[in-house]
């Protein structure tokens, strides 16, 4: 075991499918040079030791580079590009919701396309409500998509090398905050594959299914109810698409209570998927009222004290766990 | 350019092929409850997808739009298929997910066909990047409209293909119209050939309806291409007789106009071309539209008499 940030961890995952496939090639804005060429950031280094015929720095374009992506996947090739900020998303939908996602449909599983498209996002950083906004519902709305949300380095290289490997487009979407929070990562080859979550810890009163930075909100807010003897269950989605029925409502149905906790705003998030799937799946188990905890319904401000506001904390979770108890 | 006399029978063959296919479907579009959805029509502009995909190659790729029955047909998409598909049928193409609009057919290399205007510039780079990165010699032509020109999606593409002197031809078929609005009230430059310079690419201007001065101009932009000297803009000049769909009432092109371009319809250019040169007589002229009447009513009839899909097929082909 090595402790890596996230980060590192992509760019090791990327490093080892770039040598396993040389049809796997990376591009996006800036990627791997100058501010991005840093040791923590997942492209670091790979220009350098891939070149530039592998790892393609684009013109600010993310229409180009989402189309860049959908046109080489279908050809064979596996693209891996990278759009800057999940918000700049919206710049490069048009090729992921309506090509990406619909044209093996359209074809009748004929054509297939095999990428992923990479995204960093998350509040915490002061960027503001233009870098830092979770839109993982968006695309987990759109049939055709797997979506993918990792909150520890392991987790990240594992997943990732298993996204590149997958035969249909993975939006792949990275907290910046993680790129800097250690964690071990095995050395050996593994993959983890889309679709299984993980209970990161085991608990008997109440089941808290987060994804994403919120994992560590979550053990946070687990340590300090454990000292009242108060046991949570914490499930990692890590994908949202597929999504782990099977983990999520056996937890439900083994603890009874349920808060769900994610960053991203709350109307409309995929808490109220999770929410839904569990009222029809395991209502009987229920014995209190569900609770979501998540961004409020605003866009993420900058001052400090309005972003942490936004952020989810472990005494808004803790709270939320005791007026289900 | 000397152009050989098969190859001119290869390009009338296109354009008979088309216009007798497109003439069955305006009619059979008008049955009630015979074809689903929305049916366009290229009716008029058959030299463009004529022209340019005799230029090509079968390892050549398109990527095409919701005007692609000549395209598809010209790149040798099977009549069978394409009617089932637009019939909604099971034996369609693509199963009966498409239906005219969006019809895929890899087999020929139209691997996706997208009804976003502007969507398929983007993928055109794609899929020519994928050419560049593997060296093949091949090429990757784009075919969009005029209207897709206002896209900003055209743009990054074109930009990002001149940049990385990526083997791919955009296509453009100006036929005068972008839905309802004329070419004068959506675009300000006289050509849109004229864009390439923007991005520092060759931009040409054809007259759409020879279909010969198409294939000409196709197979420089794509020796071009495929010498690794990059992309090319075409703007072939053409015009659509029909309404943006066949529900359009086309209230807003002058009817004199659309007359003037029929006068200027490019099957009897050709055809009258070959005959006066020799290059077909009278009575081989007669046996290949037999033949092409004939395969277009053998697509029907295999079209009608094809199951539709199971309601539950709908589930199937989302993910692989």
């Amino acid at each position: 075991m090595q402790p890596l940030g996230m980060g590192q961890a992509i760019n090791q995952a990327l490093r080892e499918e770039m040598r396993r496939n040389p049809d796997v090639f990376l591009a996006g804005e800036g990627i791997g040079v100058g501010i991005h060429d840093s040791p923590m950031l997942p492209t670091a280094g790979l220009l350098k030791d891939f070149g530039a015929r592998r790892v393609k720095d684009t013109p600010v374009s993310e229409a180009a580079i989402a189309g860049l992506a959908v046109g080489a996947a279908v050809a064979g090739l596996r693209p891996v590009v990278e759009i800057m900020y999940n918000p700049f998303f919206t710049l490069a939908s048009d090729m992921i919701v309506n090509h990406a996602a619909k044209l093996r449909y359209l074809s009748g599983g004929k054509s297939s396309f095999p990428l992923v498209v990479r995204m960093k996002t998350g509040a915490g950083f002061g960027a503001g409500c233009q870098h830092s906004h979770n839109l993982e519902a968006w695309v987990a709305h759109c049939p055709g998509l797997k979506v993918v949300m990792p909150s520890t380095p392991a987790d990240a290289k594992g997943l990732l090398k298993s996204a590149i490997r997958e035969p249909n487009p993975v939006v792949f979407i990275e907290d910046m905050m993680l790129y800097f929070v250690p964690g071990p990562v095995p050395a050996e080859e593994y993959q983890i594959p889309l679709g299984q979550a993980e209970i990161k810890r085991q608990g008997t009163d109440v089941t808290v299914v987060t994804w994403s930075k919120m994992l560590l909100v979550a053990l946070k807010a687990a340590d300090q109810m454990a000292r009242e003897n108060i046991e949570l269950e914490i499930v990692d989605l890590r994908t949202l698409v597929p999504l782990d029925k099977e983990t999520l409502l056996a937890s439900v149905r083994k603890t009874g209570r349920l808060v769900v906790l994610h960053e991203a705003t709350r109307t409309g998030g995929f808490a109220g998927e999770v929410a839904a799937v569990v009222m029809e799946e395991a209502f009987e188990s229920l014995k209190a009222p569900l609770r979501r905890v998540t961004g409020p319904d605003i866009p993420v401000p900058v001052s400090p004290p309005l972003e942490r506001f936004y952020i989810p904390s472990e005494e808004k979770l803790i709270m939320a766990v005791q007026e289900i108890l | 350019m000397q152009i050989s006399k098969s190859k001119k029978l290869e390009i009338l063959w296109s354009l008979l092929l088309s216009r007798r296919f497109e003439e069955a479907l305006t009619e059979l579009c008008k049955i009630e409850g015979k074809i689903p959805g929305m049916m366009i029509l290229c009716t008029g502009q058959e030299a463009v997808g004529a022209g340019v995909c005799a230029a090509l190659q079968p390892e050549d790729v398109i990527i095409t739009n919701h005007r692609s029955h000549s395209h598809l047909l010209a790149k040798g998409a099977d009549p069978k298929a394409l009617m089932a598909e637009i019939y909604g049928k099971r034996t369609g193409c693509n199963k009966g997910k498409s239906g005219t609009l969006h019809l895929a057919v890899p087999e020929v290399n139209a691997p996706c066909t997208t009804t976003v205007v502007g969507g398929g510039p983007p993928i055109a780079v794609g899929r020519a990047f994928a050419q560049q990165y593997r060296e093949e010699k091949s090429v990757t032509v784009c075919f969009i409209g005029d209207g897709a020109t206002n896209e900003g999606s055209f743009h990054e593409a074109l930009n990002l293909a001149s940049l990385w002197a990526l083997p791919v031809i955009f296509v453009c078929e100006n036929n005068l119209y972008a839905g309802a609005q004329r070419y004068e009230e959506h675009t300000k430059v006289p050509n849109i050939a004229e864009r390439a310079a923007g991005y520092a690419m060759p931009g040409v201007v054809v007259d759409g309806n020879d279909a010969l001065a198409v294939y000409t101009s196709a197979c420089e932009a794509r020796g071009r291409a495929v010498a690794g000297e990059g992309p090319t803009l075409i703007e072939y000049k053409t015009y659509r007789w029909r309404g943006h769909g066949e529900s359009d009432l086309q209230l807003y092109q002058p009817q004199e106009e659309i007359a003037a371009w029929q006068a200027m319809c490019p099957i009897p250019k050709l055809r009258g071309d070959m005959l006066a040169q020799g290059l077909i007589s009278v009575d081989e002229l007669r046996e290949m539209e037999h033949r092409i009447d004939a395969m277009v009513q053998e697509a029907i009839r295999f079209a009608e008499e094809s199951p539709y899909p199971e309601p539950h097929e709908a589930l199937e082909d989302v993910y692989a």
